[in-house]
């Protein structure tokens, strides 16, 4: 038992067998991930541009003028006050409607539960291109479901893609019903693992329906819901399919996220140099974020 | 058993033969690209140049428009680039900056098929960047006035509007007698080009010094802003976006509005998509002009496709041949006649009629008053910048003094690059 920790003569041989088992997938990781982020990050220190296509000379070494320059670009601040704005609103939305929907599916007197997780799940795996296209009409201004139950209740009509008030509430509205699900099946399997028998003594003790879900059904849910927010984060983070498709970032790019922003320079102004600081920027706040919510979770179990 | 041997060693000698000469006459083979729907009919144009050319064959690669710019860079890129390819005129100029094209101005000199004078000045100069000629217009395109006859009737304006003056005022009466839900004219904010048409018809260079520098500031630019946002102001053109525009054609069949600027691929579209009720009540007409001096009609863009030769295909004849054969007059009217798109020659309006029905009569009168954009790589990403400040304009989050400011900022610093390099050119050649 304690051979197989203990450096000994058989623990050469086990290092080779390991690195060998290993070297596929560090290969993979090397050729397809860390070589390009290298690159990616060598790049966002050059203005490497169109003219560097025709002829690399072109190219020249810029220190970190691409990342002051973000920081003097009106649209990198637009793009980084949207994006902020998904992820305030439409994250704790999110994780709030997968909340209360697994709790509604795993609720004892629910029926039918299996259709009811299948119908919350079913956004998740349809084609973006499809539920961009529904949702389109039901945004349409004049002939759309929304200013339809507006109407009902007396309230003007909204153009909700056209008007930069609204659009990119209408692209969180899209994207909570879109990815709220993933979020719902995980708490769900979360609320699972709590033993009944909890809720039994507390319900002995007199503990009422708020004070359990207070009291047993959070605390138990912690880690799943740490899990489920972090992913929700990171993902609004990077939202770019949802406005892609239903605005391509306008109208006056009040849909303009940053990953958008990185998508349109690289690919369609082709300005390598200027899309991979782009990247890294999104990177480091993505990191910074996820490290603070899982700091603020330790400090908060300890 | 035999037999069977027999005839498959005669069928495999064969096929080897015949690839063989397909390896020898490889010389004379022609790699065309052309996109979307000219890229599918252009097939049927091909056996009579193959027939008129023995030994050279010409191979059409499809390229659906949306991957085309990005397709023709990434063969650039892995050196893979086509002979021959047609080019949305506006990319010409940064073809050249990759120095991926062969300039034709020698092939050009000793042409009698394609023939400068036979072109509309204004698209032929979309392919003149640096004082070289690097493309042969193959279609046009531009943008003028298309209008529901009835209403405009209807509301006893003069028509059709000559000056900036006229066509506001025909715009209120239309809106005066179409009643609140409904207006003069659909100008989607988010789009450049009307700005920047009205800019070209007041005289604006858009960008200055040999494009280093944005000249939006400029007072021309400026008087076209100020009507441009006027139209929002009082209420003659809707603020809508692209997208806020479910269904253009059935809108305008409602009369939610009585004009449009736009191209003429709509031509074809209003006569499919209009109900038969609305085929006699639509017309178009050439652009107002700013005013008297300016000259009838206002300028409007120069669009279209040209037909390009590629740097590693300079010396292949076949190539050029290909070019000629595809402008000739017959040619452009049996690809007009496919396509519906509006032949770069003037001397095809008359065999295809064009130039007797007044609806793209009017196109031919515009055309030849079609200005080319500035010709720097940089100009659709600028473009972009002109649609984003005209429309902080139009929804009041901006002054105009404080939008073109920030404009020719923002153009200034896409231009750095550029001028850099125009710059350092320029030091060199000094030396």
């Amino acid at each position: 038992m304690s051979t197989a920790a203990r450096p000994g003569p058989g623990s050469r041989q086990e290092a080779r067998t390991a690195w060998l088992l290993l070297a596929p997938a560090l290969t993979a990781i090397t050729v397809f991930f860390a070589v390009p982020v290298a690159g990616g990050l060598a790049l966002s220190f050059t203005d490497f541009d169109l003219y560097a296509v025709a002829d690399p000379r072109n190219a020249r070494f810029v220190g970190t003028a691409n990342y002051t320059d973000l920081t003097r670009d009106p649209l990198f601040w637009r793009a980084l006050r949207n994006t902020l704005l998904v992820v305030l609103v439409g994250g704790p939305l999110t994780i709030a409607l997968a909340l209360g929907g697994a709790l509604l599916v795993s609720a004892p007197l629910t029926r039918l539960r299996g259709l009811w997780r299948t119908l919350f799940f079913a956004p998740v795996v349809t084609t973006l291109v499809a539920v961009a296209v529904v949702w389109r009409y039901l945004y349409h201004p004049r002939f759309g479901l929304f200013n339809q139950a507006l109407a009902l209740v007396g309230l003007p009509p909204i153009d909700w893609l056209g008007d930069p008030r609204f659009a990119m509430l209408a692209i969180v509205l899209l994207a909570a019903w879109r990815s709220f699900g993933y979020g719902l099946v995980i708490l769900v399997a979360g609320l699972q693992a709590i033993p009944a028998t909890l809720y039994e003594a507390a319900a002995l003790d007199g503990a009422s329906a708020w004070q359990q879900f207070r009291r047993i059904t959070l605390p138990m849910l912690r880690p799943p819901l740490l899990f489920v927010a972090i992913i929700t984060t990171v993902g609004y983070f990077q939202v770019f399919a949802e406005p892609y498709v239903m605005t391509r970032g306008g109208p006056a790019n009040a849909t303009l996220t940053i990953a958008l922003l990185m998508y349109q320079q690289g690919f369609r102004w082709w300005n390598m140099g200027r899309a991979s600081a782009v990247a890294f920027v999104l990177f480091g706040l993505i990191l910074a974020v996820s490290a603070l919510q899982t700091w603020i979770e330790r400090r908060r179990a300890a | 058993m035999a037999r069977h041997t027999a005839a498959l060693i005669a069928v495999a000698l064969a096929t080897g033969w015949l690839a063989g000469c397909g390896r020898a006459a490889s010389s004379a083979e022609v790699r065309f690209w052309a996109f979307g729907r000219e890229g599918e009919v252009v097939r049927a144009l091909l056996p009579e140049f193959e027939r008129r050319h023995p030994g050279v064959t010409v191979t059409v690669q499809q390229v659906p428009w949306t991957a085309a710019h990005e397709k023709l860079l990434t063969a650039f890129v892995g050196r893979a680039t086509p002979d021959v390819a047609q080019l949305g005129n506006t990319w010409i100029p940064e073809f050249v900056a990759l120095g991926a094209l062969a300039p034709l101005d020698g092939r050009l000199a000793g042409s009698a098929a394609v023939t400068r004078d036979d072109y509309f000045d204004g698209s032929w100069s979309t392919n003149l960047v640096d004082g070289r000629t690097w493309g042969v217009p193959w279609y046009v395109d531009t943008r003028l006035l298309f209008y529901r006859t009835d209403l405009v009737a209807r509301s006893g304006a003069p028509w059709p509007p000559r000056t900036w003056r006229d066509w506001r005022e025909a715009m209120r009466r239309v809106k005066a007698t179409a009643g609140p839900e409904r207006f003069a004219i659909l100008l989607p904010v988010d789009e450049w080009d009307k700005p920047v048409i009205l800019g070209l018809q007041a005289g604006a260079e858009l960008l200055v010094d040999n494009g280093r520098r944005g000249g939006f500031r400029d007072p021309r630019f400026r008087r076209a802003l100020s009507f441009y946002v006027d139209l929002f102001a009082s209420g003659l053109a809707p603020p809508l976006t692209d997208t806020g525009v479910a269904n253009l054609y059935q809108q305008f069949a409602e009369g939610y509005f009585a004009m449009l600027v736009t191209g003429p691929w709509n031509l074809g579209e209003f006569r499919r998509r209009l109900p038969a009720s609305m085929q006699d009540r639509w017309a178009t007409v050439p652009l107002p002009a700013p005013d008297e001096t300016a000259g009838y009609p206002g300028a409007s863009i120069a669009g279209g496709s040209s037909l390009v030769v590629f740097r590693e295909a300079a010396g292949n004849d076949a190539a050029w041949q290909l070019v000629e054969f595809l402008s000739e007059p017959a040619q452009q009217v049996r690809f007009h006649a496919l396509s519906g798109n509006l032949p770069a020659r003037r001397s095809a309006w008359a065999d295809t009629g064009l130039d007797r029905d007044p609806r793209s009569a009017a196109f031919g009168e515009q055309l030849l008053a079609a200005r080319p954009l500035p010709k720097v790589p940089e100009w659709e990403q600028i473009a972009t910048r002109v649609a984003e400040r005209a429309e902080e304009v139009v929804r009041r989050q901006r002054t105009i003094e404080e939008a073109l400011e920030a404009l020719d900022a923002e153009v200034d610093r896409i231009l750095a690059k550029r001028r850099f390099l125009l710059d350092r050119a320029a030091a060199s050649e000094g030396r």
